[in-house]
């Protein structure tokens, strides 16, 4: 099926459950622990044995030798795979460096070998008996020393390095009201609780993988390509993510090293990479220092803007899209965006929760909180001042496909109760605590992707969903049933879905916020096939039937579902396609954050007292679910905002601070009252299902907020994240 | 033979009343160290009501004791290192966590995990709460904040007091407690308000 | 983790004996820090002593009006136990600002005192530590050092020592009660206890070979308001960037030890001596010979304003 007009009146509208803030139907399975993950597959690989990563000890250089004796006697050891026995592997077409390293080192705690062994405890202790001898080379771990050297980076996801429109120089020079600033984010880890982890077996020459992966079709490809086989020898199974946020959009060392593992011992491997070894072994969110220039007249309205971005990865890696917010928020004829890539040789960097906006928007949004203070503007009216209803680079001819920035602002605002902001900063006090409140825009592109389904009725009438999508806590097993539910006219509970197996249909998988419009929408695809097939079976005109209560109806005749599949059931199967609507209408996700945060009036710190967001999305096919996806971003932002930051030590090329305990997340005691308002929005072409991404708008623009609650507070402007105690005592003292 | 062996009996010799007591010692004593290995152990356990004999490695941890010899792997491994959370059950009536713990400290105690607090056909009703408030998102924290919620309940009847506690001997039912209380269960999808609005369902106070 | 031998010991004698008498052998008691080490091979004992069983679990009033408490108290147990509610709250306040409940209902009393450092260049086994592997080097000093102490350091180690009951326990002038492997019981003042880096940074306790610590002694309780202010990168569940414990006297006299700074839990009495002139002289006389890195050097500052923090409380309940 392809969408390549708008979307008139369809099934889902009639929200009998879609729409509706249904249970997680894979909640019981979560709550009782009995949801199997990837390290946990004792029913499919009973006899799965225990490898063990040895990661890099420099961050740049060669093997010179290794000495796997006292390893390879150590008890229980049953094999040791290093690039010299592993034969020759390719290069999945994502990974920036090889998953298993030597004899060239790229970066710190690279794999370099695996050790597998009878059990956990003797393959972990004999990975520390694997000797190796190094040849050490001079890297770049220095993004701001390098910044100079940054290069132009070809197009990254389809956002070019450099955009312009009209005259930003001329503008910005002759602007009543500039701000022209830099602003610093530092590496970010995804922290997700469940470690990279892959059990593997093979068959034979066919290799099962039952992993923890973002990205079923790609991650089969990737084991493909690295294997050197055919991607009909690959399954990949991943029913259960315990958290991606982009961390397993794609093949990482857990799962080549298990394959490449199991096929030397002849039985199933597992392995899980450490936890102080995923910061420096996987991917990050890279540092980026930019610099944003706003010109405007005196009453904030934007005349010229302009975005720099600066941000570094290893020799053929991407550049952090920082920009590609600022090409889009706000209005303004002269305009630019720049982004500039440096080769480091630290870690991979790559995407992180809303690559790109995260980090961008802990900028842009403070630098707008700096313009409607130079302007005198409340920080609220000067958004809606410059907001835009079309793609203020191409102009009026690509309008937005919906857009409702303004009222997520004046909805935001008014339920947290903004006007009883005090402009001024330092105004207020409660106790120890100096108190603020900031907003920030929320901006997130919306993407589609092609997604299939297989769809079926079996002979009890229930409703069977397969898909590869995947669930990373998004809640996508629910909404896909729900979809499923509403196209057929059956109850949620009588729809079984199943996911994450590269047995079913191809989908657009999680990642960039695109799952949950893109998945059901090829659910509806599927299930409008299937509708077809069952209307024609009862001998009723497709377009015509009504599916309700478990029936087909036509006139004042009904066949039950379960009758019409038959002994033997009824299937079909479909995917969604997307014609150029995204490339008629700009389409993105809205919303506006509220915080109010304190701080200690001695010691600096700070404590987030209320956070508060309406958000528009298109239409929510859960709210319950999705509610929890944007107070889970906005979370992420608070960590951001306030206190992660992976340290570099510019020295050895490494992440220093890479376990839980130093490597500081949000707990229970860092987060209040979370308060999320989705504004009523059917986006009629962003699919079928009307509906937009909403997993990675919540973490947008939310870290800004809090930066600007601290200044309304403390009068006190940080522009180097996070927001530190000793970063904010410096400032005050200065 | 090492000599550890040899001291270890004499010690043992030197402690009838150990020996009677203990039998992991005991039985620890007769098997000869492998080389360069370590000698199986024979733990007894009580998880979720259920004896369980068990000859360990004694690097194995109550943890992977858990997951990899009892097969319970609702307990999950988030960290390793004590600083996530993920791997809290309930011994001996309080939350810890597993694997910060060898299984051989705990021969003869009894072990509470997820799966002994419900099942999806009979759920606790902290794990019911946990679903009806969306108290998670991808699941892999779920079993330690539950176990960790349950004990949370029990440590504020008792009146153990917390870092939220404003008055050492008062302790009182609050989300700020609750927050304090649960802040060892990292959740880096963040369902974190909804799992204290679970809390305070399951507890049968009014939901904040 | 190495692989060693377990044993249960069930009389502290016989598990001084043993651990003296073998080669590479430890105490195990609550473990959370041990294995956790032990599993990054930081610690590779051969031999595991299990004192759990060794009853020392019990909390006392002593004759002359003070408490012992047994090493294997529990972190939780030792913060709700009623006497030290409400005599050294102190001591409740630093314990439960530590860790998690799940940690602190394994932690012991004992172990605490030996929590080893949380410097990321010890926690690394491929990167130099003095600490770890002497003469290796300090991969801190020019490195990432933001958590590090300033206080105590030698040229061979700026480690932090990370415990919040220690700090508690130093100012309260705690004694350690030991046993040797050879019987012999002797009481150690906490002042003496940890031993700072100088050129041996990893002997970090007055502890003999075999000797274990039996209990810890607390002298009379010490009236007035018992504070401990820990400043910290979250809300909870994090070590302390700096921490100061108090107790504020009815006269306006105050003693301080302060954590998250020192190489050993610290404590000056020219601080005490300070205590009527305010934050600001109690923090110069207490950072005395303050060593600090470019990116450590906030905690000066931050001592300064927990303490002010500190008596802006006390002001107010007055």
């Amino acid at each position: 099926m392809k969408f390549d007009t708008p979307a008139g009146i369809n099934p889902i509208d009639k929200g009998r459950v879609v729409g509706i803030p249904h249970d997680r139907i894979d909640g019981a399975a979560k709550v009782t622990g009995s949801a199997p993950y990837a390290y946990e597959r004792h029913d499919a690989a009973p006899n799965a044995v225990y490898g063990w990563i040895v990661g890099s000890a420099i961050a740049k250089g060669r093997i010179a030798a290794m000495d796997l004796r006292a390893a390879e006697a150590a008890p229980g050891v049953l094999g040791i795979v290093t690039h010299a026995n592993a034969g020759k592997l390719g290069k999945g077409s994502m990974n920036t460096a090889p998953l298993l390293g030597g004899p060239q080192v790229d970066h710190y705690e690279q794999a370099v070998a695996l050790v597998i062994a009878d059990t956990f405890e003797n393959a972990r202790d004999a990975a520390k008996l694997v000797r190796i001898d190094y040849t050490p080379e001079d890297g770049k771990y220095d993004l701001a020393a390098e910044s100079l050297k940054g290069v132009m980076p070809p197009d990254s996801f389809g956002t070019p390095a450099d955009t312009k429109a009209g005259d930003f120089e001329g503008g910005f020079a002759k602007a009543a009201v500039k701000i022209d600033q830099r602003y610093t984010t530092p590496d970010h880890s995804h922290a997700m609780m469940e470690p990279h982890a892959t059990t593997a077996a093979w068959n034979g020459d066919r290799l099962t993988l039952w992993t923890s992966n973002q990205m079923i079709a790609w991650g089969v490809g990737e084991v493909a390509r690295t294997l050197g086989i055919a991607k009909e020898k690959v399954r990949l199974v991943s029913p259960y993510i315990g958290g991606g946020f982009g961390s397993k959009l794609f093949l990482r060392a857990d799962a080549l090293l298990a394959a490449l593992g199991a096929k030397q011992v002849g039985r199933p491997v597992k392995v899980a990479i450490a936890r102080h070894q995923i910061p420096n072994n996987t991917t990050h969110r890279p540092a980026t220092i930019q610099r944003i220039r706003i010109g405007a007249d005196k009453d904030g309205v934007i005349d010229a803007i302009g975005h720099e971005v600066w941000s570094g990865d290893l020799p053929g890696g991407s550049p952090e899209t920082a920009a590609q917010q600022t090409r889009l928020l706000y209005r303004g004829a002269n305009r630019m965006t720049a982004h500039r890539l440096v080769t480091l040789n630290l870690p991979e960097g790559n995407a992180m929760r809303a690559p790109g906006e995260a980090v961008g928007l802990l900028a842009l949004e403070v630098a707008m909180d700096e313009l409607a203070e130079a302007c005198g503007v409340d920080p609220v009216e000067l958004r809606i001042r410059n907001d835009v209803q079309y793609d203020p680079e191409a102009g009026p001819q690509r309008p937005y496909s919906s857009r409702k920035l303004v009222e997520c602002l004046r909805a935001g605002a008014d339920r947290f109760g903004w006007d009883k902001r005090k402009a001024k900063p330092g105004q207020v006090r409660d106790g120890r605590w100096l108190v603020g409140m900031g907003v920030a825009a929320a901006f997130r592109n919306n993407l589609v992707g092609k997604s299939g389904a297989r769809i079926g009725v079996d002979a009890q009438g229930k409703v069977i969903v397969e898909t590869d999508m995947t669930d990373i806590g998004t809640g996508s097993y629910t909404i896909i049933g729900q979809t499923a539910a509403e196209m057929l006219g059956v109850p949620l509970d009588q729809v079984i879905v199943r996911l994450g197996d590269s047995r079913f249909p191809v989908s657009a998988g999680s990642g960039g916020q695109w799952g949950a419009n893109s998945s059901t929408a090829g659910v509806y695809a599927a299930a409008m096939a299937l509708r077809a097939k069952l209307a024609e079976k009862a001998g009723y005109p497709a377009d015509k039937a009504q599916f309700d209560d478990g029936l087909v109806k036509f006139d004042n005749k009904s066949q039950t579902l379960a009758a019409l599949a038959g002994r033997e059931g009824l299937w079909a199967e479909d995917s969604m396609e997307y014609g150029d609507l995204d490339k008629r209408y700009a389409q993105a996700t809205f919303g506006a954050h509220f915080c109010e945060v304190g701080v200690d009036i001695d010691t600096a710190e700070v404590r987030v007292r209320r956070m508060g967001g309406a958000f528009a999305a298109g239409r929510i096919l859960n709210p319950k679910s999705a509610r929890s996806q944007v107070i889970g971003a906005m979370t992420m932002g608070v960590g951001a905002a306030l206190m992660e930051s992976l340290e570099v030590d510019t020295r050895f090329g490494f992440f220093v601070n890479h376990d839980m305990a130093e490597y500081v997340v949000p707990v229970h005691a860092d987060i209040p009252q979370q308060d999320v308002l989705f504004i009523d929005e059917l986006d009629d072409k962003s699919s079928p299902m009307k509906a937009k991404g909403v997993g990675e708008l919540g973490i947008c623009g939310a870290g800004a907020a809090v930066a600007n609650a601290i200044y309304n507070a403390t009068g006190i402007r940080l522009r180097d994240y996070p927001l530190t105690i000793d970063k904010l005592l410096k400032a005050q003292a200065a | 033979m090492s000599s550890n062996h040899l001291t270890r009996r004499g010690l043992l010799q030197g402690s009838a009343a150990l020996a009677a007591a203990s039998p992991v010692v005991a039985q620890a004593a007769a098997i000869p160290k492998r080389n360069g290995g370590s000698a199986m152990i024979p733990v007894e356990l009580t998880v979720n009501g259920r004896e369980v004999h068990l000859q360990l490695d004694p690097r194995t941890s109550l943890l992977d004791t858990l997951r990899e010899h009892l097969h319970l792997t609702g307990t999950k491994k988030g960290c390793d290192h004590g600083q996530c959370g993920a791997c809290t059950v309930i011994v001996e009536g309080r939350r810890i966590n597993s694997c910060l713990t060898l299984a051989v400290m705990h021969d003869g105690e009894r072990v509470t995990t997820i799966e002994g607090l419900g099942t999806p056909d009979k759920l606790h009703p902290m794990q019911k709460a946990f679903i009806v408030h969306d108290g998670y998102q991808c699941g892999y924290c779920t079993p330690g904040q539950i176990c960790s919620a349950v004990a949370v309940l029990d440590e504020i009847k008792a009146g153990i007091p917390s870092h939220a506690t404003a008055e050492l001997d008062d302790v009182a039912f609050s989300d700020a407690e609750l927050r304090e209380r649960m802040s060892g269960n990292i959740c880096r999808c963040a369902a974190y308000p909804n799992i204290i609005a679970a809390m305070r369902d399951a507890a049968g106070e009014k939901v904040a | 983790m190495k692989a060693f031998t377990y044993e249960r010991a069930s009389t502290v004698e016989a598990a001084a004996k043993a651990a003296a008498s073998v080669q590479g052998a430890r105490f195990i008691a609550g473990g959370t820090n041990l294995l956790d080490l032990m599993k990054l091979q930081i610690e590779t004992p051969t031999h595991l002593i299990d004192v759990n069983h060794l009853g020392l679990d019990r909390i006392e009033k002593t004759a002359n009006g003070g408490l012992k408490i047994g090493a294997l108290v529990r972190n939780t147990d030792l913060a709700a136990d009623k006497s030290v509610r409400q005599d050294y709250a102190v001591l409740s306040r630093a314990l439960l600002a530590g860790a998690s409940g799940q940690l602190r209902n394994k932690a012991t009393t004992g172990g605490n005192l030996l929590q080893r450092t949380r410097c990321p260049y010890f926690y690394d086994t491929r990167m130099p530590c003095n600490k770890r592997k002497a003469g290796s080097g300090c991969g801190a000093m020019q490195g990432m050092s933001r958590s590090l102490a300033i206080l105590g350091v030698s040229d061979a180690c700026i480690a932090q020592h990370p415990s919040d009951m220690a700090v508690a326990m130093r100012l309260l002038d705690a004694q350690v009660d030991t046993m040797g492997a050879d019987g012999a019981a002797r009481a150690i003042p906490i002042a003496d206890f940890h031993l700072l880096p100088g050129d041996t940074p990893h002997r970090e306790s007055a502890l003999k070979p075999g000797e274990i610590i039996t209990s810890v002694t607390l002298p009379k309780p010490v009236g007035g308001a018992h504070v401990y202010r820990k400043v910290r990168d979250r809300a909870s569940y994090a070590f302390a960037l700096v921490s100061v414990a108090a107790v504020f006297g009815k006269d306006g006299g105050a003693r301080f030890a302060f954590g998250g700074i020192g190489a050993k839990p610290w404590r000056v009495e020219a601080a005490d001596d300070a205590a009527k002139s305010g934050a600001k002289a109690v923090a110069e006389a207490a950072l005395a010979g303050a060593r600090t890195t470019h990116h450590n050097d906030f905690k000066k500052t931050l001592v300064e304003r927990t303490l002010a923090s500190l008596y802006r409380q006390q002001e107010a309940r007055a």
